[in-house]
């Protein structure tokens, strides 16, 4: 038994991804029109030229009905699936293994979210609630849970988190000031971030993702056939997905300062994709960072900087997209937002911009000088029990 | 020998100042304080927690419940039965509801005390009224149990009486949430005959003088009747019994309930309670206690519990009692608990019961099939954890979270012996929470959604603190 990987067998030839964030004016469908088309586009090919469609949502739409009926799409298969916040992370794994198996020739991974039409803050809930026992958390108490525990096991301060917090965000908003697809589109002063209403624990308004409307999709292909599609494809090197036990919850051991799951799945993607040294070797991450601690904490599990640490390299400016490693360079969900299904194509768009060198004035430099691989993290669930998503690619083929 | 085996008693952890009344209202609305059950609480609820204090004390199971409220949190489906799981007794145990008047509770005890085999009188109330009304004002909200049985009791019933009569004093139509009452002196021209008579004839039955009473506790809603036949009854000064009504408010139905556990909190072995009850009748019953009374004393007293509790505004408490409506958050409103999703969990819900693994010894929370630790299938057995101390090992404060009562306190708690839950706290200053700090199990009604009650634990500071 082992998880053997798909290095280098597959690539992305064309990606789509509409502005995420408010989208009064747009339908799921509308959504989904406009990335596939979008999509096809940028690979040159016509929505007739693919073979199978992978469908992620969460919310917005059930069955592969939800992207055959408003695109018109002609007596193929179409999947439609969800694993939570990692869903279009899903979408996009199902399409790289059906290419790899050699089942069809040209796969569409595609994830849509419409969020905003629900009337509510936060996220609307779905699941019924059973014998009414478990706790009515929100998302972002269930991922505030983080910020008291990493404090106090680390000796940092209240105060000093809450500075690691705003840094967060203030950094993802910096970034996505200077994206025009993303929902927010301005920088923040740190003032306002770390003095804006508290949701949840140590959690202001600002150390929340943005909820939002959107849809992002690629275009999959063999690796050896990428190059009629375009000159500059990204080779998938690692897709890793692991869903934990859910034993944080219910287990004394867990001590709510790690993602177990991320770790698992960070080191089969490093297995598959033979990285050793991941700050040295990537050219930029895109992290699930649905809130600030999030993103704190996934700093140590995908082995970006060592346990106890991560706070002190986020203050230092390590993540910053002229630093040592990017991380989220598009704004990440905190201002790019979250339309959940997408989130994980919009992820790998980032990585297709920047690996092209066509991401405009938050080009990494890092690229430029050589580096070629770039990860996408996506999660699920809430601290102690999720699902957690880890790929890799890169612009070249090993 | 039959009489009573245990009891114990519950009164909320929240006040309402009555000078807060008179804030609000510009009137005056006397003094002291009133308790309150929590937006989390209703008669069955506080119910559970008196009865669980009372069996604390004892090892005996009992054979029937009979629960009494003036304000039952259900209609035509019995609240005993929630009552009966919270305490996990045997499906074979009975379980009935003696709903609507604040007599109710007087049958309730006299019918566990007339029963065979140990039987367990629950008597809860959650006293409303219109606003500046003196409901409002004198009530109280509380709960007590009794369990009456055969062996080792801590007081022997030695006479009771009872006398019935039909008039108006006080009166609700079922669905209005305040009770309508004639002139007050009406009810006093009635009530204190019918009093004086049952007292007398009690005594009589007990074979004993006026004299020898070492505690009169009379209780009733009709507050001035209370205290003239108190005061004529010819007992020794010190002998009538605090009405509690300074601290805690006229509890309706559970008041007597409260009051009789006031006392024998304080009893000594060999003494002399009269309980008289008045309320569209009378009822005594003359109780002497034996020298057991000193040694099950339920923890927490009464006195314990009236001395502990922290005020709410005004304002809270009309939202609390359904008076004030409040803008929601712009969040889905709760779902209610599914009916079969609710009684397959039964033992848990509503008794807390977990499970340990066989193999491994790793103890669940909720109960599990697959073990955590060691992975076995099935190799479970329950475990009841709802005494069981526990540790916060994180928390938040869910300031979006839907709550009568926002921001909810949600805590990640470590059990004593094992086991870790999430679950929401409740009587807690979020200010105050700590990483560290102890935590005891308390049964609630979380929230109610399409009429149906979601009854679950939460956790509080242990002890009250």
């Amino acid at each position: 038994m082992a998880s053997n990987g798909i290095r280098d067998r597959v690539a992305i030839v064309g990606m789509g991804c509409t502005p995420f964030g408010e989208r009064w004016d747009k339908s799921t469908s509308d959504l989904l029109v406009d990335a596939t088309t979008e999509a096809t586009t940028s690979a040159g090919i016509d929505l007739k030229d693919i073979d199978a469609f992978w469908l992620g949502t969460l919310f917005s739409g059930q069955s592969g009905l939800t992207l055959s009926r408003p695109l018109k799409i002609d007596y193929k298969p179409v999947s439609r699936l969800e694993n939570f916040c990692a869903t279009g992370s899903e979408a996009f794994r199902n399409a790289c293994y059906a290419v790899a198996a050699g089942a069809y020739d040209i796969a569409m991974a595609i994830g849509v979210e419409k969020l905003k039409d629900s009337g509510f803050s936060g996220l609307p809930s779905t699941r019924s609630v059973g014998d009414g026992t478990a706790a009515g958390m929100t998302a972002p108490a269930m991922f505030s849970l983080l910020a008291p525990a990493y404090a106090k096991k680390y000796g940092v301060s209240d105060e000093q988190l809450k500075d690691v917090m705003t840094r967060i965000a203030w950094k993802n908003h910096k970034n996505g000031a200077l994206n025009p697809r993303a929902q927010f589109r301005k920088e923040v002063p740190k003032d306002t971030i770390a003095c804006s209403p508290l949701v949840a624990g140590a959690l202001g308004i600002f150390d929340c993702s943005g909820v939002s409307d959107g849809s992002a999709a690629a275009i999959i292909v063999r690796a050896e056939d990428a190059h009629r599609y375009t000159d500059k494809p990204l080779y998938v090197k690692a897709l890793s997905f692991v869903a934990g036990p859910g034993a944080g919850p219910i287990d004394p051991d867990y001590d709510y300062t790690t993602f177990n799951e991320v770790v698992a799945s960070a080191a089969d993607a490093y297995a598959q994709a033979g990285i050793k040294e991941p700050r040295q070797e990537l050219a930029m991450a895109e992290v699930h960072d649905c809130f600030t601690p999030t993103e704190l904490v996934l700093m140590e599990d995908l082995g970006f900087a060592a346990r106890g640490t991560a706070w002190k390299e986020v203050l230092a400016g390590t993540f910053d997209l002229e630093g040592e490693l990017a991380v989220n360079p598009d704004g990440g969900l905190k201002s790019f937002g979250h339309p959940i299904g997408a989130s994980g194509l919009r992820m790998l768009f980032e990585c297709w911009l920047q690996l092209r060198g066509e991401a405009g004035k938050r080009q990494i430099a890092s690229v430029a000088r050589g580096r070629k691989l770039a990860l996408t993290h996506n999660l699920g669930g809430a601290p102690g029990e999720c699902v957690s998503f880890v790929s890799v690619v890169g612009s070249e083929r090993s | 020998m039959r009489g009573l085996l245990a009891w114990g008693a519950y009164v909320p952890y929240a006040r309402l100042d009555r000078k807060a009344i008179a804030a609000a209202l510009g009137a005056s609305a006397g003094s002291g304080m009133r308790a309150v059950a929590s937006y989390d609480e209703d008669s069955t609820s506080m119910g559970v927690e008196a009865a669980r204090a009372a069996l604390r004390a004892t090892p005996v199971t009992p054979e029937a419940i009979y629960f009494a409220t003036a304000d039952p949190a259900y209609l035509d489906k019995t609240n005993a039965t929630a009552v009966h799981a919270a305490l996990d007794l045997p499906a074979s145990a009975a379980a009935y509801d003696m709903l609507g008047s604040v007599r109710s509770s007087a049958g309730a005890t006299r019918a566990a005390l007339d029963a065979r085999g140990p039987a367990l009188a629950v008597v809860s109330d959650i006293r409303t009224g219109l606003a500046g009304g003196g409901d409002e004002r004198e009530g109280g909200d509380a709960a007590a149990a009794f369990l009456l049985g055969d062996g080792d009791v801590v007081a022997e019933p030695l006479g009771h009486a009872s006398q019935s009569a039909e008039f108006l004093d006080r009166w609700r139509v079922p669905g209005e949430s305040f009770s309508r009452q004639w002139e007050e002196r009406f009810g006093e021209h009635v009530y204190v005959p019918l009093g004086e008579s049952a007292l007398a004839e009690g005594l009589k039955q007990a074979g004993v003088t006026t004299s020898a009473v070492d505690v009169l506790i009379v209780a009733g809603p009709h507050a001035r009747s209370n205290k003239r036949v108190a005061a004529a009854a010819g007992v020794k000064k010190e002998a009538i019994a605090d009405d509690l009504v300074a601290s805690v408010g006229n509890a309706g139905a559970a008041h007597a309930g409260v009051m009789l556990a006031a006392a024998l909190d304080a009893a000594r072995p060999d003494q002399l309670i009269a309980v008289l009850s008045l309320a569209d009748g009378a009822d005594a019953t003359i109780w002497r206690t034996t020298g057991a009374v000193t040694g099950r004393r339920p923890a927490p007293s009464v006195a314990t519990q009236v001395a502990r509790g922290a005020s709410v505004p005004y304002a809270a408490f009309l939202t609390w009692r359904g008076f004030l409506r409040r803008e929601p958050p712009r969040r889905p409103d709760p779902q209610p608990p599914e009916a079969p999703a609710a009684a397959r969990a039964e033992s848990w819900k509503y008794a807390f019961t977990g499970s340990r693994c066989q193999a491994c010894g790793t103890r669940h929370v909720p109960p599990q099939r697959v073990c955590v630790k060691c992975h076995a299938v099935d190799r479970m057995r329950p475990e009841r954890l709802s005494d069981v101390p526990a540790t916060i090992a994180t928390f938040t404060v869910d300031r979006l979270a839907y709550s009568m009562s926002p921001p909810v306190v949600v805590a990640v708690i470590d059990f004593e012996g094992g086991g870790r839950f999430q679950c929401e706290m409740t009587d807690v200053d979020p200010k105050s929470v700590k990483i560290g700090d102890r935590v005891e199990l308390t049964f609630r009604r979380l929230y109610t959604a399409n009429g149906i009650h979601n009854y679950f634990w939460k956790a509080r500071p242990s002890g009250g603190k």
